[in-house]
């Protein structure tokens, strides 16, 4: 994993950390604000391109970001080297299968 | 490798955190659980934008005791690994490194996570 590790990881997940955060603050205060009333509302707000494409990429940096910090919390606590390797690979999967699937779910909302 | 016999104390119930350590635990812990919740909340994300009625069944799911209770409980997680996040990038930027400052920041965080979810949930419900 020297792809994501050390200071590029450390970097990664805090810069990952913020754009998740203004996300889900902006989220947070829109939703508030503007409540969707109804399917066609919701489905309008989401489709629109600067929120489908800040949700994407909310998508993608959220998962890197928590691919990071479950990384750093099985290394700390899981022993042996096996089960690490074990549950490091089954998160890694579910990752992907997540993002997949979240990309799925947002090109399909797209094309409807 | 030597071979002198090093103490090591790890009884859970015994040990102390201080504040600063319990909100970073706290910390962890919310993280781990909030990627163990979104499957759940892209399930409910792909329901509500389906169609009409998967709409309306997302938004009966939060409206349910369960739902609520879970969304209760969700947004707290949010909210926690949210303010501890800014204290941990607040002290990276060396506001709050006093023991002291960083007792108050902890405090400070942990309070702000509370009552955030407490007030989204009111809100939203």
């Amino acid at each position: 994993m020297s792809l994501l590790s050390g200071q590029r990881a450390w970097l990664l997940q805090r810069v990952t950390a913020v754009y998740a955060g203004l996300y889900v603050f902006l989220a947070v205060a829109w939703l508030l604000a503007r409540p969707p009333s109804d399917h066609a509302a919701w489905h309008a707000l989401v489709t629109q391109p600067v929120v489908w494409l800040a949700t994407a990429l909310f998508l993608l940096l959220l998962l890197l970001h928590a691919w990071i910090g479950l990384r750093d919390v099985v290394l700390d606590y899981l022993r042996p080297a096996s089960l690490r390797l074990t549950v490091l690979v089954l998160a890694g999967g579910g990752f992907l299968l997540l993002a997949l699937w979240g990309f799925w779910i947002l090109i399909e909302a797209a094309l409807r | 490798m030597t071979s002198e016999v090093r103490p090591v104390f790890l009884d859970l119930r015994k040990i102390r955190l201080p504040i600063n350590a319990l909100v970073s635990i706290l910390h962890r812990v919310t993280g781990v659980l909030l990627i163990v919740s979104i499957p759940l909340v892209l399930g409910l994300f792909a329901l509500s934008l389906s169609g009409p009625e998967g709409f309306s069944d997302a938004a009966a799911a939060l409206r349910h005791p369960l739902g609520r209770l879970l969304l209760l409980g969700w947004f707290w997680l949010l909210m926690h690994h949210f303010f501890v996040g800014i204290r941990f990038l607040l002290l990276e930027v060396g506001i709050g490194e006093t023991r002291q400052g960083s007792r108050d920041t902890a405090w400070s965080s942990l309070a702000a996570g509370v009552v955030s979810a407490l007030l989204l949930w009111v809100l939203f419900l």
